[in-house]
């Protein structure tokens, strides 16, 4: 099956990403091309998925398993994205899966040697879900090029776990399944910080995320799918009313928004 | 319709803010970025940049205007050059060691008192077919494929995209063509899945049809072989060796410039449209992971490739024999089929045998040369091949000369793709016409591109062969 737009809707999701027998934990692998995805993923679950050097290699989403502390994990490798704009067909995939496939934990795995960029990504993210984890890959490149990062910092900055990893040496492998069993067990519980935006979309949000809340019924992030309303993404609109079984515009809820908007 | 119905929701979630026209997503990007780009202020710091200048100086040279095409065919070239120098000789060994257990095992054959027919079959069919492509194919895969899979590795293959990039936009197709063309090198159905990195359905479609121009690595040993018989004079010297190294690079070369030719013109006729903007992102340059690269290598690619050419070699081998030995109106029915394609094979400087060959040879195109071996040797000549020289006698022996052997390695380039990849067209396209087209384009241009040569080669007065 290709990666078609027909493809990417609600219902293909769930054949493709949502494990079988739900057992264990499920865990998303999310970063943008050529963080090392697909070496984090070989290197935790022991498969031998071939990765190479240039983007856009993860075509067909690969799942794989891991035991940690008596816990089973199901992994999940979404195509690499820059964003979760949905912009592309990746990102559709990978956003998707993040907000209605209800991963335990989601790991967005960065390139340490251009943090920044890779910071959107982790950013967005922690919009949709606070269980997240950032796995800081290519620390033996970042080395080599003189870059020093301050990993409490960064944590303490996001409000996230942050675990400094070579997946390509196996270095800080051990942690990271440490810390994706204690986020996904609720033993640790991240707190992402806010990202605030200016005042009249924190206010229309802010109201609409209201009308929302009754709606989504817990089932997704109000707050994340008012903002994206606001946004004006069609393609989220479709998968929230797959997601839901329900319309956002049958009656009920167009009086809201007519409430809202007055 | 929920098309309509989510605007009048996004209508609504729109006028929100009193009806406000500037973007939120532009405003809610710049919030994004700045915020990034804040903690990134705070938790990194740099102190020196002597790598990511080698990066960029790197980049410099190797994507440059001037040097990015001479390096990138140099590099092609030196790549066939190991290849061709360091599979000779393991080749010829394996090949000693193979033959010299065939006579083992027809010994044991006539030992047993086994009939003509049982030994023909096994023994000449399907152990000597299957002994070839071993001997002929393993050391120039377990050479070629590693220092491909390093060169992916270290980074270059974006590298490949940014300079084509240019020319896929003037031919009317997608930049990331590039890297599923690089994939076609390894394999053409890999390829064609690749394609769907490529998002636009057109672009795509031109991708799927033109990824046969790449010779997939069952081609490569053929190319390898031919050019290291006629255009490297054995490779017994130094400039043999380079000689057949440059044909081979132009043989690929000449695949490229008629993959663009090909997108060019299907972009300009059954698939029109412009081409759709992307993002390549140039990854650092790292250093491979040379130990993992051959080991995966030669497992993933080696070992599967060399599986399938014997699980397809075996029984054509076989099946080679019952053509070659069972007779119709005295001659086998390889003699009639090879009759039969005689004329048209003739005609564009190749012969009714090479035709066939590669007709059976739809399964797999690793067969094609030990089939035609096959055929040949069927019409009672060496028994034996276990070097290249007696290899260039039986073609010779069968009318090859250069000519020839150039027309067949056109032919191998340019001619319809294995069932594989076939079967997949129409898997990815879900239409038959795809796979059609697919085959019926290099072939018309294979043909095309023979009959020139012997034209050519006529003109210029060369011996073209019985």
């Amino acid at each position: 099956m290709g990666l078609t737009r027909q493809a990417t809707g609600f219902s293909t999701l769930q054949e493709n990403f949502l494990p079988d027998g739900s057992n264990g934990y499920v865990v998303a692998l999310a970063g943008n091309p050529n963080a090392g995805k697909s070496t984090v993923f070989n290197a935790l679950t022991g498969l031998k998925q071939h990765t190479g050097n240039w983007p856009g290699k993860t075509v067909l989403q690969a799942r794989g398993k891991f035991t940690h502390q008596g816990h089973s994990f199901t992994l999940v490798d979404l195509p690499g994205t820059y964003s979760l704009l949905a912009s592309s067909v990746e990102e559709q995939v990978a956003r998707d899966f993040i907000c209605f496939g209800r991963p335990d934990v989601t790991v967005v795995v960065v390139d340490a040697t251009c943090l920044e960029r890779h910071l959107n990504l982790v950013l967005q993210v922690t919009e949709v879900t606070s269980k997240v984890v950032v796995c800081l890959n290519l620390m033996d490149e970042a080395r080599r090029k003189k870059i020093v990062i301050d990993v409490p910092a960064l944590a303490g900055e996001l409000g996230l776990p942050v675990v400094p990893t070579a997946a390509r040496k196996g270095e800080g492998l051990a942690r990271l399944k440490d810390v994706i069993a204690a986020v996904a067990t609720g033993t640790l519980h991240p707190v992402p910080t806010p990202i605030v935006y200016d005042a009249a979309i924190e206010a229309a949000a802010g109201r609409l995320a209201r009308q929302l809340q009754p709606l989504l019924r817990g089932r997704l992030n109000a707050r994340w799918v008012a903002l994206r309303l606001l946004e004006g993404d069609a393609t989220l609109i479709e998968g929230i009313q797959e997601f839901l079984g329900r319309e956002l515009d049958d009656p009920g809820v167009k009086l809201q928004l007519k409430e809202v908007l007055a | 319709m929920p098309g309509r119905k989510t605007n009048q929701v996004f209508d609504a979630a729109r006028h929100l803010a009193g009806g406000m026209t500037a973007s939120y997503r532009d405003r809610m990007v710049t919030v994004l970025y700045a915020r990034a780009e804040a903690i990134a202020f705070r938790a990194v710091e740099k102190n020196a940049k002597a790598r990511w200048d080698l990066d960029q100086r790197l980049d410099a040279i190797l994507t440059s205007r001037v040097w990015g095409y001479p390096i990138m065919l140099a590099l092609l070239a030196f790549v066939f050059w190991l290849t061709l120098e360091g599979a000779d000789y393991p080749s010829t060994l394996l090949a000693n060691l193979f033959f010299a257990f065939q006579d083992m095992l027809s010994g044991l054959f006539y030992r047993l008192g086994a009939p003509e027919w049982l030994h023909g079959i096994v023994v000449l069919g399907m152990y000597r077919t299957l002994a070839w492509v071993v001997a002929v194919m393993l050391p120039p895969m377990a050479i070629f494929f590693p220092m491909f899979t390093l060169l992916e590795d270290l980074g270059y293959l974006p590298r490949i995209a940014f300079n084509l990039d240019n020319f896929f936009k003037k031919a009317g197709a997608h930049g990331k063509q590039a890297l599923t063309m690089c994939m076609g090198f390894g394999c053409n159905a890999a390829g064609v899945v690749g394609c769907r990195i490529i998002d636009s359905p057109r672009e795509r479609l031109l991708a799927i049809l033109t990824n046969n121009f790449s010779p997939c690595n069952g081609r490569f040993p053929t190319l390898i072989t031919l050019a290291g018989i006629f255009m490297g004079g054995f490779l017994t010297t130094v400039s043999g060796t380079v000689l057949a190294a440059l044909t081979v690079t132009g043989i690929v070369g000449l695949g490229i410039i008629l993959m663009f030719f090909t997108s060019w013109l299907l972009s300009r006729t059954i698939l029109k449209g412009v081409p759709s903007f992307f993002v390549l992102e140039l990854p650092p340059y790292r250093p491979p992971q040379v130990l993992q690269v051959i080991a995966r290598s030669i497992l993933d690619r080696t070992i599967y490739v060399l599986a399938r050419a014997a699980l397809v070699a075996a029984p054509a081998g076989a099946l080679t024999w019952v053509l070659a030995n069972v007779h119709l109106d005295d001659l086998s029915i390889i003699a009639h089929l090879t009759g039969w394609l005689q004329p048209l094979g003739k005609t564009v400087g190749l012969d009714g045998y090479i035709l066939l060959a590669f007709v059976l040879g739809l399964p797999a195109n690793e067969i094609v040369l030990p089939i035609l071996l096959m055929s040949y040797l069927s019409t009672g000549m060496l028994t034996e091949v276990d070097s290249l020289a007696a290899l260039g006698e039986i073609l010779v022996g069968n009318g090859w000369t250069w000519v020839t052997a150039l027309n067949v390695m056109l032919f191998s380039l340019l001619h319809w793709p294995c069932g594989t990849t076939l079967l997949t067209i129409y898997k990815e396209t879900k239409s038959l016409k795809w796979p059609l087209l697919a085959a019926v384009i290099p072939t018309a241009m294979g043909l095309a591109a023979c009959f020139l040569v012997k034209l050519l080669a006529g003109l210029l007065g060369a011996k073209l062969g019985g």
